[in-house]
């Protein structure tokens, strides 16, 4: 399949010239680069405002900002994150990978597909300006519990509740069209039980997505009324309750954790095959365990609430559904390693990024696991504990699978070769950053120290300066991988159709770089010689 | 190229202005929408706010048209093959799904309010300390009687179930089966007919609008209900406002259906612009016998 014969027989040719190619696009790789790029940004502005969070607590007392500015800084560091970085960057991945992966010409729904992209520049645009506002920017932390974001919340609450709007319509067609795709347009012969497990992954993501952005959109909207109309939603004078926003909101935040999560282990599960040169072990067990974690995500929420005053028997449920998770988790973590057990093993930098998942995700995983168990959780809970584990998992978990993913698969979107040596370097700085930065938080929270305050006592500091020392490394390599991404499209070297002598799967069939329109006709998986290798 | 034996050539549209402008007028509706609520709020007397709104908003009424135009001509010239279409159909299935999860939301914060919240403020179970904020509060529903009556004023009374309710179940029940009579019609080729029963439908939407209308006004001018009376009225207009709303998006579904069929739109064997209207239809239909049973009747 060549780009000749796409220029001579379609009306649309390859991309359009300027910057209407991306305003006006219907292409899934121009959107996917728009979602990376404008995730990649997105990352750089909330790792900003993290860096103002660290060198604020590199000492106790305050030094930089005002607890106020402070607490704007945790909160918005903490959506852009999640809604800005984390999120786009795994559609932008799904938009690149999935019609290639699984041998359609597009995505379903094309023009939705830009649309879907469109919104978030305006939305975050909404939501950072609230920086600048009367009042300032949102407060409340990310969570945004009411009544801290309703009665005690800034002016600018409003703009952060209609960014959450549009951003959420923006996630629900983004998931409406991969689910679309995934079960409309794969290739002849491509049945469910072959797709890659990246293709797997996004598509229960996706029906999380659908499923719980809505709940969000209602809990914003309750505390826009509680605010502006009156209403008693979480107001106990008038026979709501505080408490209610915490279940509207977890049902809604503990499955979009694992909307951060599950893209990331189908990313792991494509690249450790290919570098152990050895198929995925166990890949039924894979799919029925992303869909037992999705199922589980909807029936833990209240583990986020133990001390607020659920009664016992919510307790003790919560915390049963909640471990219950560690065992399609282990499932999945036994897989991956019985995957590398014998293989023959080479450690590129996308195999070193996939490698530091497992490892650090499983981390995240068991303190996530002492989070469960209710009693324990009195000790932990609101302490830097949490934020060490969550963002064990969020960082060396789902932002270190989407850096694998790029390594793994820049040459195919570029058709150029990123600089080897400058990938390792960029993961050696990652990976030991990461680890002073966030391994201590395990220790300053067990000893005692509440998350969301800029000043603490004295015999916190030893450890926030560790922390604060590996922040500054973590957010510097940053701008080295920026640099390697850069540096490869423009002066990268010519990249092989499959760079990856291990890799599997049909997007590997095409050249490097992928032409602009692949698979206008499907091909035959049943030929296909890269799909359903065996052992030799 | 020649298309292979089992897919036809799966359309991709070319570049298209739509999307872009269609998130810039989201994004303009919401800034105007925001605005006005906060220089309400803050009792600011001149506003410009509202014109964002309103330009937002006609941009988007521009842009749907448009876009909706455009899908129609595209089908019309025999662009969509049934693989195209069927993407269309998985959309809006899911469309409605993330539409129930909306009203779940709603729902969910309802039966919580109702058989947790309540209970524990009035005193009852493991949690009824908090009954020390409110001493002497009982709890009841319909909440007739709030923790904090100078903050909410309760209400007098309630919309009972068996009047404007019910009078109001039997419009849309009827007029999910007139629907359906006019979509076997559509499919009988019966043109007149489909348009007689669609016309109907519209008719029977309409009336099930008024009658809400005239229950509102009702609460708010008669019985001291309204969304400021505590949880109750929180609820109940949330609740019965939302679906207020998704009828009158519907109802202006279904106009639309009822203008293409005047101009010879659907054939028997495709008219999923009906068909989705059709489910977005009786979607509204299920979540209002939903509000009856739970926000009105029991």
């Amino acid at each position: 399949m060549t780009t000749a014969t796409h220029d001579h027989d379609h009306a649309h040719h390859g991309p359009a010239k300027g910057i209407t190619r991306w305003l006006y696009t219907t292409n899934h790789k121009d959107i996917g680069t728009m979602y990376l790029w404008f995730s990649f940004a997105m990352f750089l502005l909330g790792g900003t405002f993290a860096m103002v969070i660290r060198a604020e607590l590199f000492q106790p007392g305050l030094q930089l900002v005002q607890p106020e500015f402070f607490n704007q800084m945790t909160t918005m560091h903490g959506l852009i994150m999640v809604f800005g970085a984390v999120m786009p960057a795994f559609v932008g991945l799904a938009n690149w990978m999935i019609p290639m992966m699984i041998g359609a010409p597009d995505m379903a729904l094309p023009r939705m597909n830009n649309l879907s992209f469109w919104i978030l520049p305006f939305a975050f645009a909404m939501l950072a300006s609230t920086l600048f506002m009367e009042g300032g920017a949102p407060n409340f932390g990310w969570t945004f519990y009411a009544p801290l974001s309703t009665t005690y919340a800034p002016p600018s609450v409003t703009f952060f509740i209609f960014a959450v709007h549009i951003m959420g319509a923006s996630s629900i067609m983004g998931a409406i069209n991969i689910v679309a795709t995934i079960l409309n347009m794969r290739a002849p012969g491509m049945t469910l039980m072959r797709m890659p497990l990246f293709v797997w992954t996004w598509l229960i993501t996706a029906y999380l997505l659908i499923a719980v952005m809505p709940v969000l959109a209602g809990v914003v909207t309750m505390m826009l009324m509680d605010i502006h109309f009156g209403t008693a939603f979480f107001n106990a004078a008038g026979g709501g309750s505080p408490v209610l926003f915490q279940h509207v909101f977890w049902f809604f935040g503990h499955p979009e954790v694992y909307i951060m999560i599950l893209p990331a282990f189908g990313i792991v599960s494509a690249i450790i095959p290919a570098f152990a040169r050895k198929q995925l072990f166990g890949y039924s067990s894979m799919v029925y365990a992303t869909a037992s974690i999705a199922f589980l995500s909807f029936i833990v929420w209240a583990h986020h609430m133990f001390t607020v005053g659920i009664p016992f028997l919510g307790e003790a449920f919560f915390m049963w559904a909640t471990m219950l998770i560690a065992v399609p988790t282990g499932v999945k973590v036994f897989n991956w390693v019985t995957t590398m057990f014998r293989g023959s093993m080479t450690f590129e930098t996308p195999m070193l990024f996939a490698v530091c998942f497992v490892v650090l995700f499983t981390i995240g995983g068991f303190s996530g696991l002492m989070l469960a168990v209710a009693p324990a959780d009195f000790q932990y809970h609101d302490t830097y504990f949490v934020v060490a584990h969550f963002h064990y998992v969020l960082v060396p978990g789902a932002v270190f699978s989407i850096m694998a993913a790029v390594y793994y698969w820049l040459p195919k979107w570029s058709g150029k070769m990123y600089n080897e040596t400058l990938g390792k370097v960029h993961f050696w700085l990652s990976f030991v950053g990461v680890n002073v930065l966030f391994f201590p938080q395990h220790f300053l929270g067990l000893a005692g120290m509440p998350r969301r305050i800029p000043d603490y006592a004295l015999q916190f500091a030893d450890f926030n300066m560790i922390s604060s020392i590996g922040g500054f490394l973590f957010g510097a390599s940053q701008l080295l991988f920026l640099y390697i991404v850069v540096h490869t499209i423009v002066a990268g070297k010519p990249a092989k159709a499959k760079p990856w002598d291990g890799a599997e799967g049909l997007e590997w069939s095409v050249p490097s770089p992928a032409p602009y329109h692949t698979f206008e006709t499907p091909p035959d998986i049943d030929k296909a010689p890269q799909l359903d290798r065996k052992e030799p | 190229m020649s298309s292979s034996a089992n897919h036809e050539h799966y359309y991709v549209p070319a570049q298209s202005r739509l999307p872009v402008w269609m998130a810039f007028a989201m994004f303009l509706t919401v800034f105007g929408l925001g605005s006005m609520f906060n220089d309400m709020s803050a009792g600011r007397e001149s506003s410009n706010a509202q014109w964002f709104f309103i330009a937002g908003f006609g941009v988007l009424a521009v842009v749907l048209y448009n876009w909706f135009s455009q899908v129609i001509r595209e089908n019309h010239a025999g662009l969509n093959s049934q693989q195209l279409k069927q993407s269309y159909v998985w959309g809006m299935g899911w469309f409605i799904f993330s539409e129930v999860m909306f009203f779940a939301a709603f729902f969910g914060a309802l039966f919580y309010v109702r058989n947790l919240v309540g209970p524990w403020i009035g005193g009852e179970g493991a949690k009824g300390v908090t009954n020390y904020l409110y001493p002497g509060f009982e709890f009841s529903w319909p909440l007739m009687n709030n923790p904090d009556n100078e903050l909410f004023r309760a209400p007098e009374a309630i919309i009972h179930a068996f009047g404007l309710p019910l009078l109001n179940t039997i419009i849309l029940v009827v007029s999910s089966v007139t629907l359906t009579i006019a979509h076997h019609a559509l499919r009988a080729e019966n043109r007149k007919q489909l348009n007689i029963w669609l016309g109907i439908t519209i008719v029977l939407g309409l009336a099930f609008l008024f009658f809400q209308a005239e229950e509102y006004i009702e609460a708010y001018s008669h019985l001291g209900l309204t969304l400021e009376s505590g949880i109750y009225g929180s609820t109940f207009f949330m609740l019965t406002g939302f679906h207020g709303a998704h009828v009158t998006i519907g109802t202006f579904m279904l106009i639309v259906q009822f203008l293409r069929s005047l101009r010879g739109h659907f054939k028997p064997d495709d008219h999923f612009g009906f068909e989705a209207s059709a489910w977005y239809w009786h979607f509204v239909d299920v979540v209002w016998l939903c509000l009856f049973v739970f926000v009105y009747w029991i």
